[in-house]
Order: structure tokens, then C-alpha cells, then sequence
């Protein structure tokens, strides 16, 4: 009996190795099935999804306006300090003065994109771009000033 | 430590297990004492990796700490973030509403398949085969796309917040959903033809690592190694959180505790999740997808406790508020630290080579015990 059942477990274990070994030959002689992207070279036709969180941006229009009022909602909500709001103050046509964003610093080597500015933010100034290639050559390249030179913002937001 | 070292008896030998340098990232030091080839003791050690999460969440408030453990059990961030979520609007008694519930199931089940296969490749990986890591992966591909569509992240989600989650859902959500259980059904069968039923793969993992029902509960392990050993522990099931109440799957449990049980649990798992989603998919409530919650939250003052069924086990995450913006001090319980406890249980009397199948099917994601 013994015998029997060790020859038995001999032709199972070699079936169940085939059986393996078949599915490895399908794939080797099936390449259409391979998903693989060639990444550097399918760059033009990469296509990330629109939520994609790559980095956060400050959304101009094309008269180089933008939404932020500089109210620190994003700042505060921010749990590692990547964003610093610095104000000043405007002086309106009326001559009244008026807080208004000076700078829009962005710590980019600080953020994990967790999205919860891009939540707070109450005039949805700013958003989540798609790029992921980050690399810099020196670490100050990383914090970025969002605001394009001589923009403002936007008449009617508040 | 040390001390003890120092009692080994004349010809024992002293190895240590890793790391290779402390820069890799989840690196697990264990320190091993064979006589010969035989294991007589086994240390792991810890460290390599701490962040301290637990202090770093004091200081966030209970919407900005969320993110942090996404960066403990990186494979079920999901999971960990909805514990978190659930803990807060247990203090808040915030009303999800039904649409957030089932999405966050979803999710939740989504990460667990996707956790159970890259487990399934690099255990695979671990005794020596390698084809098994690619066809783990090229799945694995599919989920991540679907996160990434909806959550804007691969790995680092931040999906849920206190009342929901975080954004609606992409419109090609279910449609890709219901595509990818399609394909996995007839993957998951692929994946036992590779490895389940291969003769080497089977005599290297049963009787290999036998972790005894009493010894599962007393080291408080949870998950698929306490339910490879016959404990009843799924959380799920004994303590329905978000809608796991309106879904029928079984709790799988093996009573053999080896390598094997473990293995089989897991395996068994992913079809009871591709149930759940099939169930869930095309009943998504309508409804809001957050309740409307305060711009400041504030949890009253006392204790609160939530746990939830990760991927690894049961986690736990435990608020003591003071009244504050802020958590007055935090505890998680992770899963991971608890089955590494057993490894010792486990490979004592075995031989070295067989600790990799032990580790293999313990599923220890390293930053989630050394948090």
C-alpha cells in the first residue's frame, strides 16, 4: 500500500508541476497579454487620471488673474506646513485697504498630497496638477512661489 | 537581550537576519540562535523605522491626522484611514450616510485584494518562485488604476475623511470595477494553478510553522494567521462597522495552523471579497457622498476606541480627547506587531530555511509594526 501511495503522490506531483509549467507557456507564447508600458518612451501618450495629485497649483485665468484671497484656510489645513500665505494690503479704488495675496509659498518637498488644502480652500483657487516628475538637481528648486509675477486677483471674489 | 545571548549553550551559533543597510525601507532585524540547523530562539528586533506616528498625531487635528496612517500598513491605507474616520465620528456621532458607507466597503475590499496579492507574489517570491510576483503585480495594476481614477493616489489614498469620503466617485468607477472582478475570477484560478496545487510549494509550507489555536489567542493574534489557526476573529463579521451589516460572505477559518492554513485563508479571502464587491457594486446608494460636518472638529472629552479588519488583521485606533482641536493622546493597535510576537512560537524546534515560509505567510508589512 505504501508503494502505491508513493507513486501516486510521484505522478501528482509531477502533474501538478505541468500544470504550473502550462500557464508559464501560455504567457511566454501569448505577448499580447503583456501590459508592460515602455515608461520613458510612452511619455507623449501617457495619460494620468484628472485627479491625479502630482503637486498643488494656483489656477490663472488668461488675463493672469487668479481666485486666492489670501484668507489661510489651505495653511491651516495643511498638517505639514507646506503652504505659507504672505499678505498685504491692497488699496481698492475707494482708497479703503484691502488684504490681498502678496506670495503663495509652496513647499513642495514637504507635501504628501493629501488633498485637504485643494478641500479647504473656499473659492477653489487652487487645484492638483498632474505632474509627478519632481526631481531637481538642488533642494531650494522645490519650494515654488505660486502666483505668477503681476497677477491679481479675480473682480467679485471674496 | 544580551544577557540572554550570553546563556546559549557551547556550540550555538548566533546570526542576525537582516537589515541589509538602515536606509532600505521596512526592514526587519532578527537576531536567531540555531544549534545547528535548528532554530533554538528567535528576537526580533525593532526600531529601524520609527516615526513615532502616535506622538506626531497629537499635534494634528482629527482631519489632518488621517493622512499619517495611510503611512503605517501602506498596503491597507484604506482600511487604517476608515478606522480613523470611524473613530472621529463615534466621538462626533456624525451620521454617514448610506452612499459613504458602501463606497468606503468597496474600497476597503478593493485594498484587501490588492494587499492579499502583493502578498501572494512576494511570499511566492520569498521560498523561490518568481513567476508568481508578476502575475500578482499585473492584477495588483488594475486596482491601482482604479484608485488612482478615483482617490488620485496609488498607494497613499487619503480617501476618507470624518462623515464620508473625500470625493464623489469617477463615473467609469463601477464600469471598471465590474471589468477587473471579471478578469480576477479567472486569475484567481490561474494563481492556484501556479502555486496552490505545486507539489514543492505544498511540501514546503504544510506542518511548516504550526501556531497553535491557544497560542493564536494568547499572543493576541489576528487576522489570517489567528483565523489559519481556527480563531474566530474577523471583525467583520463579529463587529459589523460601515456597511459590512448588509452583506452576506462567510468568515473563513482553517483549523490546521501551518503555513498552509494560513495560506489557504488568504486565498479563500479574495473570493469572499470579490463576493462582497459583486453584491455592493451595482447597489450604490444615492445620497450624498459626506455628511455635512463643522469646519473645526472637536471631540467631546473621554475615550474612544474603533477597530476595524485590515488586510494584516484587526487595527485599533484609540482617542483620548481632552476637549480639544487636537487628539490628548493616541494609540493604534496594529496587527502586524501582535503575529510578529508569534514568529518565536512558531519557529522554535524548526529548521532556518523554513522561517522564510513562516515570515512569508505572517504578511508583515514593517512600518505598520514599527510605527
Amino acid at each position: 500500500m505504501f508503494i502505491v501511495k508513493y507513486i501516486k503522490n510521484i505522478f501528482k506531483g509531477v502533474k501538478s508541476l505541468l500544470v504550473g509549467m502550462r500557464r508559464t507557456g501560455y504567457y511566454f507564447t501569448h505577448h499580447k497579454e503583456i501590459i508592460t508600458q515602455q515608461y520613458p518612451d510612452n511619455k507623449e501618450t501617457l495619460n494620468l487620471p484628472e485627479r491625479f495629485k502630482g503637486e498643488v497649483v494656483l489656477i490663472h485665468d488668461e488675463n493672469n488673474e487668479h481666485a486666492c484671497t489670501g484668507c489661510t484656510a489651505c495653511e491651516l489645513a495643511c498638517p505639514n506646513a507646506t503652504i505659507k500665505i504672505v499678505t498685504k494690503f491692497d488699496i481698492t479704488a475707494e482708497g479703503k485697504k484691502k488684504k490681498a495675496l502678496d506670495k503663495f509659498v509652496y513647499h513642495l518637498e514637504l507635501c504628501t498630497m493629501c488633498n485637504l488644502c485643494i478641500i479647504a480652500c473656499p473659492t477653489d483657487a487652487i487645484k492638483m496638477d498632474q505632474t509627478f516628475e519632481h526631481s531637481v538637481f538642488d533642494r531650494k528648486e522645490l519650494t515654488k512661489i505660486l502666483n505668477k509675477p503681476g497677477s491679481k486677483i479675480r473682480d467679485g471674489v471674496e | 537581550m544580551f544577557e540572554e545571548i550570553g546563556t546559549t549553550t557551547e556550540g550555538d551559533l548566533i546570526i542576525n537576519v537582516g537589515p541589509q543597510h538602515p536606509a532600505t525601507h521596512g526592514v526587519l532585524h532578527l537576531v536567531i540562535t540555531l544549534n545547528g540547523e535548528t532554530i533554538k530562539k528567535l528576537e526580533p528586533h525593532l526600531g529601524y523605522i520609527h516615526r513615532s506616528i502616535e506622538k506626531m498625531c497629537e499635534s494634528l487635528t482629527y482631519r489632518q491626522f488621517i493622512y499619517v496612517t495611510s503611512r503605517m500598513d501602506y498596503l491597507s491605507a484604506h482600511i487604517n484611514n476608515q478606522a480613523c474616520a470611524l473613530v472621529v465620528e463615534k466621538g462626533l456621532q456624525i451620521e454617514v450616510p448610506d452612499r459613504a458607507k458602501v463606497i468606503r466597503v468597496l474600497m476597503a475590499e478593493l485594498t484587501r485584494i490588492a494587499s492579499h496579492e502583493l502578498w501572494w507574489g512576494a511570499m511566492a517570491m520569498d521560498i523561490g518562485a518568481f513567476t508568481p510576483f508578476f502575475h500578482a503585480f499585473r492584477e495588483r495594476e488594475t486596482i491601482n488604476d482604479i484608485m488612482e481614477e478615483t482617490c488620485g493616489a496609488r498607494l497613499t489614498m487619503n480617501y476618507m475623511v470624518p462623515g464620508g469620503v473625500m470625493q464623489e466617485l469617477h463615473p467609469n468607477f463601477q464600469k471598471k470595477v465590474k471589468e477587473f472582478i471579471k478578469l480576477f475570477r479567472l486569475k484567481v484560478h490561474e494563481y492556484e494553478e501556479l502555486l496552490t496545487g505545486n507539489i514543492i510549494f505544498k511540501n514546503r509550507m504544510k506542518d511548516v510553522g504550526v501556531l497553535s489555536k491557544e497560542d493564536a489567542i494568547s499572543y493576541g493574534c489576528t487576522g489570517p494567521v489567528g483565523r489559519g489557526s481556527g480563531v474566530s476573529c474577523d471583525i467583520r463579521k463579529l463587529y459589523p462597522y460601515d456597511a459590512y451589516d448588509k452583506v452576506q460572505f462567510d468568515e473563513v477559518i482553517e483549523t490546521a495552523g501551518d503555513s498552509l492554513a494560513r495560506y489557504m485563508v488568504r486565498i479563500k479571502e479574495l473570493h469572499q471579497s470579490i463576493s462582497i464587491i459583486e453584491q455592493l457594486i451595482d447597489n450604490i446608494p444615492e445620497g450624498d457622498y459626506q455628511a455635512k460636518t463643522k469646519a473645526v472638529l472637536k471631540l467631546p472629552k473621554g475615550e474612544f476606541y474603533q477597530r476595524v479588519e485590515t488586510a494584516r488583521g484587526e487595527f485599533g485606533v484609540y482617542i483620548v480627547s481632552e476637549g480639544g482641536t487636537t487628539p490628548h493622546r493616541i494609540k493604534f493597535r496594529s496587527p502586524g506587531f501582535s503575529n510578529l510576537s508569534a514568529l518565536d512560537k512558531m519557529a522554535r524546534g524548526s529548521k532556518l530555511g523554513d522561517l522564510v515560509a513562516m515570515m512569508g505567510t505572517l504578511d508583515l508589512v514593517i512600518p505598520d509594526i514599527d510605527r
